[in-house]
Protein backbone atom coordinates (compact mmCIF):
# COMPACT_ATOMS: atom_id res chain seq x y z
CA UNK A 1 0.00 0.00 0.00
CA UNK A 2 0.98 3.57 -0.82
CA UNK A 3 0.30 7.03 -0.69
CA UNK A 4 1.25 8.85 -3.75
CA UNK A 5 1.56 13.13 -3.54
CA UNK A 6 -1.35 13.23 -1.48
CA UNK A 7 -2.80 16.55 0.05
CA UNK A 8 -5.34 16.63 2.14
CA UNK A 9 -7.87 19.70 3.22
CA UNK A 10 -10.24 20.41 5.95
CA UNK A 11 -11.91 23.07 4.37
CA UNK A 12 -9.24 26.04 3.84
CA UNK A 13 -6.54 24.37 5.82
CA UNK A 14 -3.97 22.15 4.31
CA UNK A 15 -3.28 19.12 6.69
CA UNK A 16 -1.25 17.02 4.58
CA UNK A 17 1.53 18.14 2.18
CA UNK A 18 2.36 16.06 -0.98
CA UNK A 19 2.94 12.60 1.11
CA UNK A 20 4.25 10.26 -0.48
CA UNK A 21 5.19 6.91 1.63
CA UNK A 22 4.93 2.99 0.89
CA UNK A 23 3.73 0.72 3.50
CA UNK A 24 5.41 -2.65 3.48
CA UNK A 25 3.64 -6.03 3.49
CA UNK A 26 4.31 -7.87 6.65
CA UNK A 27 6.05 -5.07 8.13
CA UNK A 28 4.64 -2.50 10.94
CA UNK A 29 5.10 1.09 9.94
CA UNK A 30 4.92 3.97 12.91
CA UNK A 31 3.28 7.50 12.44
CA UNK A 32 4.88 9.70 15.05
CA UNK A 33 4.84 13.24 15.20
CA UNK A 34 3.70 16.33 17.75
CA UNK A 35 -0.12 16.95 17.71
CA UNK A 36 -1.70 18.14 14.32
CA UNK A 37 1.11 17.22 12.71
CA UNK A 38 -1.12 15.12 10.17
CA UNK A 39 -0.25 11.64 11.03
CA UNK A 40 -4.15 10.39 12.09
CA UNK A 41 -5.01 12.37 9.60
CA UNK A 42 -2.99 10.17 6.65
CA UNK A 43 -3.97 7.08 9.01
CA UNK A 44 -8.02 7.69 8.09
CA UNK A 45 -7.06 8.80 4.74
CA UNK A 46 -5.74 4.79 4.18
CA UNK A 47 -9.46 3.78 4.35
CA UNK A 48 -11.43 6.89 3.25
CA UNK A 49 -12.68 7.86 6.90
CA UNK A 50 -12.43 11.14 6.35
CA UNK A 51 -14.80 11.10 3.36
CA UNK A 52 -17.28 11.14 6.54
CA UNK A 53 -15.95 14.95 7.40
CA UNK A 54 -17.99 17.49 5.66
CA UNK A 55 -16.23 20.26 3.44
CA UNK A 56 -12.51 17.68 3.68
CA UNK A 57 -11.09 16.89 -0.01
CA UNK A 58 -8.10 14.73 -0.75
CA UNK A 59 -5.81 15.02 -3.83
CA UNK A 60 -3.36 12.83 -5.32
CA UNK A 61 -3.31 8.77 -5.14
CA UNK A 62 -3.87 6.16 -2.56
CA UNK A 63 -2.62 2.61 -4.15
CA UNK A 64 -3.95 -0.46 -2.72
CA UNK A 65 -2.68 -2.79 -4.64
CA UNK A 66 -1.68 -0.66 -7.42
CA UNK A 67 -5.60 0.87 -7.46
CA UNK A 68 -5.84 4.18 -6.70
CA UNK A 69 -8.85 3.83 -3.88
CA UNK A 70 -9.85 7.06 -4.48
CA UNK A 71 -11.48 6.51 -7.48
CA UNK A 72 -14.85 7.28 -8.07
CA UNK A 73 -16.02 3.54 -8.21
CA UNK A 74 -14.12 2.09 -5.16
CA UNK A 75 -16.76 0.89 -2.85
CA UNK A 76 -15.80 2.36 0.90
CA UNK A 77 -17.54 -0.81 2.33
CA UNK A 78 -15.58 -2.89 0.64
CA UNK A 79 -12.63 -0.89 1.15
CA UNK A 80 -12.91 -0.78 4.61
CA UNK A 81 -13.15 -4.78 4.73
CA UNK A 82 -9.75 -5.04 3.35
CA UNK A 83 -8.08 -2.01 5.53
CA UNK A 84 -9.54 -2.36 9.08
CA UNK A 85 -9.25 0.18 11.66
CA UNK A 86 -8.78 -0.13 15.39
CA UNK A 87 -9.26 3.19 17.28
CA UNK A 88 -7.86 4.85 20.12
CA UNK A 89 -10.55 3.90 22.85
CA UNK A 90 -11.70 0.52 22.44
CA UNK A 91 -15.50 0.98 20.88
CA UNK A 92 -17.59 -2.33 21.21
CA UNK A 93 -20.65 -2.79 20.17
CA UNK A 94 -23.36 -3.37 22.69
CA UNK A 95 -23.13 -6.80 22.06
CA UNK A 96 -22.34 -10.21 23.42
CA UNK A 97 -18.67 -10.71 22.83
CA UNK A 98 -19.67 -13.13 20.08
CA UNK A 99 -21.79 -10.72 18.14
CA UNK A 100 -19.40 -8.00 18.28
CA UNK A 101 -16.73 -10.27 16.31
CA UNK A 102 -19.53 -11.61 14.00
CA UNK A 103 -20.81 -8.29 12.94
CA UNK A 104 -18.27 -7.70 10.30
CA UNK A 105 -19.34 -10.87 8.70
CA UNK A 106 -22.72 -10.79 9.26
CA UNK A 107 -22.61 -6.83 7.47
CA UNK A 108 -21.18 -8.37 4.26
CA UNK A 109 -23.88 -10.91 3.80
CA UNK A 110 -22.19 -13.96 5.71
CA UNK A 111 -24.95 -16.21 6.15
CA UNK A 112 -23.79 -19.57 7.27
CA UNK A 113 -23.79 -19.85 11.43
CA UNK A 114 -21.50 -22.31 11.38
CA UNK A 115 -18.88 -20.09 9.09
CA UNK A 116 -19.41 -17.17 11.51
CA UNK A 117 -18.92 -19.38 14.65
CA UNK A 118 -15.44 -20.74 13.26
CA UNK A 119 -13.99 -17.52 12.18
CA UNK A 120 -15.25 -15.68 15.53
CA UNK A 121 -13.23 -18.29 17.44
CA UNK A 122 -10.54 -17.64 14.88
CA UNK A 123 -10.34 -13.65 15.22
CA UNK A 124 -10.73 -14.01 18.98
CA UNK A 125 -7.67 -16.81 19.02
CA UNK A 126 -5.51 -14.53 16.70
CA UNK A 127 -6.35 -11.63 19.01
CA UNK A 128 -4.83 -13.65 21.90
CA UNK A 129 -8.44 -13.27 23.74
CA UNK A 130 -9.72 -16.63 23.50
CA UNK A 131 -8.86 -18.67 26.22
CA UNK A 132 -10.48 -15.11 28.30
CA UNK A 133 -13.65 -14.98 26.90
CA UNK A 134 -14.29 -18.92 25.23
CA UNK A 135 -16.61 -19.03 28.32
CA UNK A 136 -18.33 -15.69 28.45
CA UNK A 137 -18.99 -15.31 24.59
CA UNK A 138 -22.53 -14.55 24.77
CA UNK A 139 -22.04 -12.33 27.60
CA UNK A 140 -21.90 -8.12 26.81
CA UNK A 141 -18.51 -6.82 25.73
CA UNK A 142 -18.82 -3.66 27.48
CA UNK A 143 -17.98 -6.33 30.69
CA UNK A 144 -14.80 -7.03 29.43
CA UNK A 145 -11.48 -4.96 31.14
CA UNK A 146 -10.44 -2.01 28.78
CA UNK A 147 -7.62 -4.39 27.75
CA UNK A 148 -9.54 -7.17 26.71
CA UNK A 149 -12.18 -5.08 24.80
CA UNK A 150 -9.24 -3.75 23.40
CA UNK A 151 -8.28 -6.99 21.75
CA UNK A 152 -11.91 -7.28 20.87
CA UNK A 153 -11.60 -4.72 18.49
CA UNK A 154 -8.97 -5.77 16.82
CA UNK A 155 -10.48 -9.62 16.82
CA UNK A 156 -13.76 -7.62 15.16
CA UNK A 157 -11.72 -5.76 12.93
CA UNK A 158 -9.71 -9.34 11.77
CA UNK A 159 -12.76 -11.11 11.20
CA UNK A 160 -13.17 -9.84 7.78
CA UNK A 161 -10.01 -10.87 6.89
CA UNK A 162 -8.88 -7.54 6.02
CA UNK A 163 -5.25 -6.97 4.14
CA UNK A 164 -4.23 -3.83 6.38
CA UNK A 165 -4.72 -3.01 9.91
CA UNK A 166 -4.82 0.72 10.54
CA UNK A 167 -4.14 1.63 14.54
CA UNK A 168 -4.84 5.03 15.95
CA UNK A 169 -3.26 5.18 19.32
CA UNK A 170 -4.50 1.73 20.72
CA UNK A 171 -2.85 1.61 23.73
CA UNK A 172 -3.60 5.30 24.90
CA UNK A 173 -6.55 3.79 27.14
CA UNK A 174 -4.95 0.75 28.23
CA UNK A 175 -2.61 0.15 31.77
CA UNK A 176 0.64 -1.04 30.67
CA UNK A 177 0.17 -4.67 30.94
CA UNK A 178 -2.71 -4.38 28.76
CA UNK A 179 -0.75 -2.53 26.41
CA UNK A 180 2.13 -4.97 26.60
CA UNK A 181 -0.41 -7.76 25.21
CA UNK A 182 -1.29 -5.51 22.75
CA UNK A 183 2.07 -4.89 21.47
CA UNK A 184 3.10 -8.59 21.58
CA UNK A 185 0.05 -9.23 19.28
CA UNK A 186 0.71 -6.48 16.92
CA UNK A 187 4.02 -8.51 16.67
CA UNK A 188 2.13 -11.81 15.31
CA UNK A 189 0.12 -10.10 13.26
CA UNK A 190 2.13 -8.41 11.10
CA UNK A 191 2.94 -12.08 9.64
CA UNK A 192 -0.39 -11.62 8.07
CA UNK A 193 -1.06 -8.57 7.91
CA UNK A 194 0.20 -4.62 6.70
CA UNK A 195 0.06 -2.70 9.78
CA UNK A 196 0.12 0.86 10.17
CA UNK A 197 0.18 2.40 13.42
CA UNK A 198 -0.44 6.07 15.15
CA UNK A 199 1.28 6.69 18.45
CA UNK A 200 2.22 9.38 20.80
CA UNK A 201 4.53 7.29 22.62
CA UNK A 202 7.65 6.99 20.88
CA UNK A 203 9.22 4.01 22.79
CA UNK A 204 5.88 1.98 21.37
CA UNK A 205 6.55 3.19 18.05
CA UNK A 206 10.37 1.95 18.69
CA UNK A 207 9.18 -1.34 20.24
CA UNK A 208 6.31 -2.15 18.01
CA UNK A 209 7.23 -1.00 14.88
CA UNK A 210 9.72 -1.70 11.81
CA UNK A 211 9.92 1.92 9.74
CA UNK A 212 8.64 5.04 11.27
CA UNK A 213 7.71 7.90 9.66
CA UNK A 214 8.42 11.39 11.21
CA UNK A 215 5.61 14.10 10.46
CA UNK A 216 5.78 17.66 11.59
CA UNK A 217 3.44 20.54 10.22
CA UNK A 218 1.99 18.56 7.52
CA UNK A 219 4.72 16.96 5.94
CA UNK A 220 6.29 13.78 5.95
CA UNK A 221 9.89 14.98 7.22
CA UNK A 222 12.03 11.70 8.02
CA UNK A 223 10.90 8.11 7.23
CA UNK A 224 13.53 5.19 7.80
CA UNK A 225 13.75 1.91 9.36
CA UNK A 226 12.97 2.54 13.44
CA UNK A 227 16.26 1.05 14.65
CA UNK A 228 18.17 3.57 12.83
CA UNK A 229 15.74 6.83 13.21
CA UNK A 230 15.74 5.99 16.74
CA UNK A 231 19.82 5.89 17.33
CA UNK A 232 20.80 8.01 15.13
CA UNK A 233 18.08 9.67 13.09
CA UNK A 234 19.68 11.90 9.73
CA UNK A 235 17.48 15.30 10.14
CA UNK A 236 17.53 17.48 13.14
CA UNK A 237 13.76 17.85 13.36
CA UNK A 238 13.70 14.39 13.71
CA UNK A 239 16.05 14.70 16.48
CA UNK A 240 14.80 17.11 18.49
CA UNK A 241 11.27 15.28 18.53
CA UNK A 242 12.50 12.38 19.43
CA UNK A 243 14.94 13.64 22.34
CA UNK A 244 12.21 16.20 23.51
CA UNK A 245 14.08 19.10 22.43
CA UNK A 246 11.27 20.09 20.23
CA UNK A 247 9.61 23.66 20.63
CA UNK B 1 11.19 15.37 31.48
CA UNK B 2 13.03 16.59 28.38
CA UNK B 3 14.46 19.29 30.60
CA UNK B 4 14.90 16.82 33.49
CA UNK B 5 17.23 14.64 31.11
CA UNK B 6 19.42 17.26 29.56
CA UNK B 7 20.35 18.62 32.93
CA UNK B 8 20.84 14.76 33.48
CA UNK B 9 22.67 14.54 30.81
CA UNK B 10 24.56 17.86 31.92
CA UNK B 11 25.71 16.56 35.23
CA UNK B 12 27.12 13.20 33.76
CA UNK B 13 28.93 15.31 31.07
CA UNK B 14 30.62 17.44 34.07
CA UNK B 15 31.26 14.07 35.97
CA UNK B 16 33.21 12.29 32.96
CA UNK B 17 35.34 15.69 32.29
CA UNK B 18 36.12 15.18 36.07
CA UNK B 19 37.37 12.25 36.23
CA UNK B 20 39.11 12.54 32.26
CA UNK B 21 41.11 15.60 34.29
CA UNK B 22 41.85 13.38 37.36
CA UNK B 23 43.05 10.16 35.25
CA UNK B 24 45.12 13.30 32.66
CA UNK B 25 46.18 14.12 35.98
CA UNK B 26 47.44 10.31 37.33
CA UNK B 27 49.29 9.60 33.49
CA UNK B 28 51.01 13.20 34.17
CA UNK B 29 52.30 12.10 37.29
CA UNK B 30 53.19 8.50 36.04
CA UNK B 31 55.37 10.34 33.27
CA UNK B 32 57.42 12.60 35.79
CA UNK B 33 57.66 9.53 38.22
CA UNK B 34 59.86 7.36 34.97
CA UNK B 35 61.56 10.68 33.96
CA UNK B 36 62.72 11.06 37.72
CA UNK B 37 62.72 7.42 38.71
CA UNK B 38 60.21 9.20 42.01
CA UNK B 39 59.21 6.23 44.37
CA UNK B 40 57.44 9.24 46.44
CA UNK B 41 55.35 10.27 43.22
CA UNK B 42 54.63 6.61 42.10
CA UNK B 43 53.72 6.15 45.88
CA UNK B 44 51.10 8.74 45.47
CA UNK B 45 49.34 7.35 42.56
CA UNK B 46 49.45 3.61 44.09
CA UNK B 47 47.93 5.67 46.89
CA UNK B 48 44.93 7.52 45.06
CA UNK B 49 43.79 5.17 42.32
CA UNK B 50 40.48 4.38 44.47
CA UNK B 51 39.17 7.75 43.69
CA UNK B 52 38.97 7.20 40.09
CA UNK B 53 37.64 3.60 40.69
CA UNK B 54 34.96 5.67 43.47
CA UNK B 55 34.08 7.99 40.55
CA UNK B 56 34.11 5.28 37.54
CA UNK B 57 31.25 3.36 39.82
CA UNK B 58 29.03 6.63 40.20
CA UNK B 59 29.40 8.02 36.61
CA UNK B 60 28.37 4.32 35.69
CA UNK B 61 25.45 3.88 38.48
CA UNK B 62 24.27 7.78 37.19
CA UNK B 63 24.26 6.43 33.35
CA UNK B 64 22.47 3.30 34.47
CA UNK B 65 19.90 5.34 36.37
CA UNK B 66 19.27 7.71 33.38
CA UNK B 67 18.72 4.87 30.93
CA UNK B 68 15.97 3.36 32.95
CA UNK B 69 14.35 6.49 33.88
CA UNK B 70 14.23 8.34 30.89
CA UNK B 71 14.65 6.08 28.13
CA UNK B 72 17.20 8.32 25.91
CA UNK B 73 16.82 7.68 22.03
CA UNK B 74 19.15 9.49 18.96
CA UNK B 75 22.18 11.82 20.10
CA UNK B 76 21.35 11.11 24.23
CA UNK B 77 21.23 7.55 23.49
CA UNK B 78 24.62 8.09 22.08
CA UNK B 79 25.99 10.02 24.39
CA UNK B 80 24.81 8.19 27.46
CA UNK B 81 26.84 4.74 25.82
CA UNK B 82 29.69 6.70 24.82
CA UNK B 83 30.41 7.92 28.38
CA UNK B 84 29.40 4.61 29.66
CA UNK B 85 32.56 2.82 27.52
CA UNK B 86 34.71 6.16 27.84
CA UNK B 87 34.17 5.57 31.68
CA UNK B 88 35.46 2.15 31.43
CA UNK B 89 38.78 3.33 29.34
CA UNK B 90 39.30 6.39 32.01
CA UNK B 91 39.38 4.11 34.64
CA UNK B 92 41.74 1.43 32.85
CA UNK B 93 43.73 4.16 31.74
CA UNK B 94 44.04 5.21 35.75
CA UNK B 95 45.19 1.58 35.98
CA UNK B 96 47.97 1.65 33.61
CA UNK B 97 49.20 5.03 35.72
CA UNK B 98 49.33 2.77 38.25
CA UNK B 99 51.49 -0.11 36.70
CA UNK B 100 53.91 2.29 35.75
CA UNK B 101 54.03 3.39 39.09
CA UNK B 102 54.48 -0.19 39.98
CA UNK B 103 57.67 -0.26 37.81
CA UNK B 104 58.94 2.58 38.98
CA UNK B 105 59.38 1.56 42.62
CA UNK B 106 60.80 -1.65 41.33
CA UNK B 107 63.16 -0.13 39.27
CA UNK B 108 64.01 2.29 41.50
CA UNK B 109 64.76 -0.59 44.22
CA UNK B 110 67.60 -1.32 41.75
CA UNK B 111 71.13 -0.45 40.91
CA UNK B 112 70.73 1.56 37.65
CA UNK B 113 72.28 1.13 34.14
CA UNK B 114 72.91 3.27 31.73
CA UNK B 115 70.32 3.47 29.41
CA UNK B 116 69.29 5.41 26.18
CA UNK B 117 65.59 4.86 26.21
CA UNK B 118 63.66 7.87 25.51
CA UNK B 119 60.29 7.56 27.48
CA UNK B 120 59.91 11.13 27.52
CA UNK B 121 59.00 11.14 23.96
CA UNK B 122 56.59 8.06 23.93
CA UNK B 123 55.20 9.00 27.26
CA UNK B 124 54.22 12.62 25.94
CA UNK B 125 52.36 10.91 23.15
CA UNK B 126 50.30 9.02 25.10
CA UNK B 127 49.57 12.16 27.36
CA UNK B 128 48.88 14.09 24.46
CA UNK B 129 46.47 11.15 22.54
CA UNK B 130 44.59 11.25 26.20
CA UNK B 131 44.19 14.84 26.12
CA UNK B 132 42.81 15.24 22.52
CA UNK B 133 40.73 12.68 22.96
CA UNK B 134 39.02 14.32 26.15
CA UNK B 135 39.38 17.64 24.70
CA UNK B 136 37.45 16.16 21.16
CA UNK B 137 34.33 14.90 23.54
CA UNK B 138 34.23 18.25 25.30
CA UNK B 139 33.95 20.27 21.90
CA UNK B 140 32.51 17.20 20.26
CA UNK B 141 35.37 18.00 17.59
CA UNK B 142 35.50 14.83 14.66
CA UNK B 143 38.69 16.63 13.41
CA UNK B 144 40.77 16.02 16.89
CA UNK B 145 38.76 12.46 17.16
CA UNK B 146 40.35 11.24 13.83
CA UNK B 147 43.76 12.80 14.41
CA UNK B 148 44.24 10.62 17.95
CA UNK B 149 43.55 7.94 15.59
CA UNK B 150 46.77 8.86 13.68
CA UNK B 151 48.49 9.12 16.15
CA UNK B 152 48.02 5.80 18.41
CA UNK B 153 50.20 4.29 14.72
CA UNK B 154 53.03 6.50 16.24
CA UNK B 155 52.93 5.02 19.83
CA UNK B 156 52.44 1.63 18.65
CA UNK B 157 55.89 2.28 17.01
CA UNK B 158 57.65 3.46 19.38
CA UNK B 159 56.47 0.85 21.49
CA UNK B 160 58.06 -1.94 18.90
CA UNK B 161 61.31 0.27 18.64
CA UNK B 162 61.63 -0.15 22.57
CA UNK B 163 61.17 -3.47 22.47
CA UNK B 164 63.98 -4.34 19.89
CA UNK B 165 65.51 -2.07 22.16
CA UNK B 166 65.66 -4.02 25.10
CA UNK B 167 65.63 -7.70 23.78
CA UNK B 168 69.15 -6.31 22.68
CA UNK B 169 70.11 -4.73 26.06
CA UNK B 170 68.87 -8.22 27.86
CA UNK B 171 71.09 -10.38 25.30
CA UNK B 172 73.89 -7.83 25.87
CA UNK B 173 73.40 -7.91 29.83
CA UNK B 174 71.41 -11.25 31.16
CA UNK B 175 72.20 -10.52 34.50
CA UNK B 176 70.08 -7.28 34.51
CA UNK B 177 66.53 -9.19 32.64
CA UNK B 178 64.88 -8.39 36.43
CA UNK B 179 65.47 -4.85 35.98
CA UNK B 180 65.15 -4.29 32.02
CA UNK B 181 62.02 -6.18 31.63
CA UNK B 182 60.41 -3.38 33.79
CA UNK B 183 60.63 -1.13 31.21
CA UNK B 184 59.89 -3.19 28.74
CA UNK B 185 56.16 -3.06 30.71
CA UNK B 186 56.46 0.64 31.25
CA UNK B 187 56.40 0.88 27.34
CA UNK B 188 53.56 -1.50 27.03
CA UNK B 189 51.87 0.59 29.59
CA UNK B 190 52.23 3.48 27.44
CA UNK B 191 50.97 2.18 24.08
CA UNK B 192 47.81 0.62 26.43
CA UNK B 193 46.98 4.40 27.47
CA UNK B 194 47.23 5.24 23.79
CA UNK B 195 45.01 2.37 22.72
CA UNK B 196 42.29 3.25 25.47
CA UNK B 197 42.70 7.13 24.24
CA UNK B 198 42.20 5.66 20.84
CA UNK B 199 38.81 3.97 22.31
CA UNK B 200 37.77 7.40 23.61
CA UNK B 201 38.51 9.23 20.34
CA UNK B 202 36.23 6.24 18.57
CA UNK B 203 33.63 6.87 21.03
CA UNK B 204 33.64 10.72 20.38
CA UNK B 205 33.08 10.02 16.45
CA UNK B 206 30.15 7.45 16.98
CA UNK B 207 28.88 10.07 19.30
CA UNK B 208 29.00 12.80 16.68
CA UNK B 209 28.32 10.59 13.46
CA UNK B 210 26.62 7.91 14.55
CA UNK B 211 28.82 5.66 12.94
CA UNK B 212 30.93 2.65 15.01
CA UNK B 213 34.35 3.49 13.41
CA UNK B 214 36.12 0.68 15.44
CA UNK B 215 38.15 -2.46 14.44
CA UNK B 216 38.58 -0.48 11.13
CA UNK B 217 35.21 -0.68 10.45
CA UNK B 218 35.19 3.24 8.86
CA UNK B 219 33.25 3.39 5.51
CA UNK B 220 35.86 4.21 3.01
CA UNK B 221 33.51 5.62 0.41
CA UNK B 222 32.62 9.02 3.08
CA UNK B 223 34.90 11.60 3.47
CA UNK B 224 37.06 11.41 6.62
CA UNK B 225 37.40 14.37 9.06
CA UNK B 226 35.17 17.08 8.79
CA UNK B 227 35.81 20.49 9.00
Amino acid sequence: MMSEHLDFFYGDFQALLDISLEFYENEVTALIGPSGCGKSTLLRCLNRMNDLIPYSRAEGKILLDNENIYEPDVDVVTLRRRIGMVFQKPNPFPKSVFDNVGYGLRVNGVKDKANIASKVEQSLKRAALWDEVKDRLYDSALGLSGGQQQRLCIARAMAVEPEVLLMDEPCSALDPIATQKIEELINQLKENYTIIIVTHNMQQAARVSDITAFFYLGKLIEVGETDALFTRPKLKETEDYITGRFG
Amino acid sequence: MPKRLQKELEKIKKRILSLGGMVEERVSMAKRAIDSIDRTLANQIMKTDYEIDELEVEVEEECLKILALHQPVAVDLRFLVAVIKINNDLERIGDQAVNIAERVENISKRPRLDLSLDYEHMAEKATSMLRMSLDALVNLDLDLAFQVLTLDDEVDHMEREMYDYIKEEIRKKPDAAGYLINFLFISRHLERIGDHSTNIAEEVIYLIEGEIVRHGRWDGGREKPRS
